[in-house]
């Protein structure tokens, strides 16, 4: 008899890997493991509307607790598995769990700046549902805030941290802000409406230590010097993928959880999935963190496990809320050689449209779903825009759309 | 509690205890109701929790907002009157008894 499957990550990827294999009428158990002391929840609107006190723990749940237990799906929140073999696994409690089939999905830990006083009270990081719940608690208390990094959550966390009062300082080492993920075009808009909404943004600018008093915070030093007073800062500098289990299995790691398209691990019979991963990508191997990856790979992953055939590949797609600016990008833009702009960026609605070879590759739509939704439908469907016509702004992008050469 | 009605394409009625402040989808993506896929979790960026309000909750519901409308316009295979995103309609004790329409294929 089957043992069933264990599933390593009560995370976005882990929830929908369950699910899916139900779906595809798996009976065998199924066990969810996770750290936390939470059901699976989505993670986005930790530094959007939950740390803005518009929902609540509960609000953030994928599936309530009926959902798990009417499919057969044991959840086991708050047990972190410490030991992992292909059929076994140990949990820091000392529970043991038997399986055949073996799935992690155990995402992503934040990174910490490796500078004096990064341990000091007062500095925050935001990943988990605790992390939101301090960040939130302080707020209404910091009159300067420094957040360092100026990548999706920093920049989505300075737009809350406004809302509260406080005077906003972006701290960003390289010289502009999105800069793994946006055109050059993109990030400059997002410096000037930043800057526009009263954030103070400094580019260019490495955190060289963190200053504190009586072990509080006090203030954030810049390689210049600098020391910018803050009783708030919040480190926002990209997270690592957790790969020490896979390590323990032996399983091929290459800055994530090597997978191939089916999202199989080194080990044909594990499977990975969500920001743990690395898979092949249109430009070389891509670690994608996104929601879009984490629900499209756990449905893969399910389908790999159960032998079904793999569902069909999804455009990426990602989204983004600062304030009152809504990005939403389609595709990966990763490898362009062309980018072109529709509308102005000054109006605070527009698209940059990026092209690799003469080929649209992706969009960035800044408060226009309309030019995101066109742009994800023509990734999908094998069509593009001509590169000559999509700067046409007065003209609806899916006139312009067209069968790709 | 509200209570939440949805009706399935097949004809079944699923009615659905509600958090008053929870989004209609957030209510019925927790409850596993097929066909409320929200593959963004209710963010305005898929469309994929499109349904249809029935006739006499329309003036309670309210019209859709601008991205919204939007979003239906390009997204939506079968728009109609009452035609919204769940994730936009948030639960409220004026909306006890809220039935919606689930249409049978979401984009």
């Amino acid at each position: 008899m089957s043992t069933g499957t264990l599933i390593v990550g009560a995370s976005q990827a882990g929830a929908q890997l369950a699910a899916s294999l139900r779906e595809a009428g798996d009976t065998a158990p199924i066990a969810l493991v996770g750290h936390e002391a939470h059901l699976p929840y989505q993670r986005p609107p930790l530094s959007k509307g939950y740390l803005l006190g518009k929902t609540d723990a509960t609000g953030l749940a994928l599936r309530s607790a009926a959902y798990y237990a009417e499919r057969g799906i044991e959840v086991l929140t708050g047990e972190r598995v410490v030991e992992l073999a292909v059929d076994r696994a140990a949990t820091a409690r000392g529970r043991t769990l038997v399986f055949d089939r073996l799935a992690l999905t155990v995402g992503a830990r934040v990174r910490r700046l490796a500078v004096p006083g990064a341990e000091l009270h007062g500095v925050h990081h935001l990943r988990v549902v605790a992390d939101s719940d301090r960040l939130r608690a302080a707020l209404p208390f910091a009159r300067r805030v420094v957040v360092v990094g100026g990548g999706f959550v920093g920049l989505e966390a300075a737009a809350a941290a406004g809302t509260f009062g406080a005077e906003v300082t972006v701290v960003e080492a390289a010289d502009r802000l999105l800069g793994r993920a946006v055109s050059p075009l993109t990030s400059e808009f997002y410096l000037r409406a930043h800057r526009r909404r009263g954030v103070r943004v400094l580019l260019g600018s490495a955190v060289t230590a963190i200053a504190g008093t009586g072990g509080e915070v006090s203030g954030v030093v810049l390689a210049d010097g600098t020391e910018l007073p803050a009783d708030l800062v919040l480190v926002g500098v990209g997270v690592v993928p957790r790969t020490e289990l896979a390590e323990q299995l032996g399983l091929l790691c290459s800055g994530g959880i090597v997978v191939d398209p089916d999202a199989r691990t080194s080990i044909p019979t594990v499977v990975a999935a969500g920001d743990c991963t690395v898979q092949p990508g249109p430009a070389g191997p891509i670690r994608i963190e996104s929601v879009q990856n984490a629900v499209s790979q756990g449905k893969i992953a399910a389908a790999t496990l159960a032998g079904c055939p793999r569902p069909a590949v999804e455009v990426p797609w990602f989204w983004s809320d600062q304030g009152d600016l809504k990005l939403q990008i389609a595709g990966i833009s990763a490898g362009h050689d062309q980018t072109v702009l529709r509308g102005d960026p000054e109006s605070e609605r527009f698209a940059v449209l990026y092209y690799r070879a003469g080929a649209l590759v992706a969009v960035d739509a800044v408060n226009s779903p309309a030019d995101y939704l066109v742009g994800r439908k023509a990734l999908a469907q094998g069509l593009t825009v001509p590169a000559d016509q999509a700067g046409a702004a007065d003209r609806p992008l899916k006139e312009l759309l067209v069968a790709a050469p | 509690m509200p209570k939440v009605v949805f009706m399935l394409s097949n004809g079944t009625e699923t009615g659905v205890d509600a958090r008053i402040g929870d989004s209609v989808m957030t209510t019925a993506t927790q409850h596993g109701l097929d066909g409320v896929v929200a593959e963004c979790g209710g963010n305005l960026s898929c469309a994929t929790c499109h349904v249809w309000v029935r006739d006499d909750f329309l003036d309670a519901v309210g019209p859709p907002g601008e991205m919204e409308d939007d979003m239906m316009d390009l997204a939506t295979s079968d728009r109609r009157d009452g035609s919204r995103l769940s994730c936009q309609i948030t639960v409220s004790e004026d909306l006890d008894g809220l039935t919606v329409e689930i249409p049978p294929e979401q984009p």
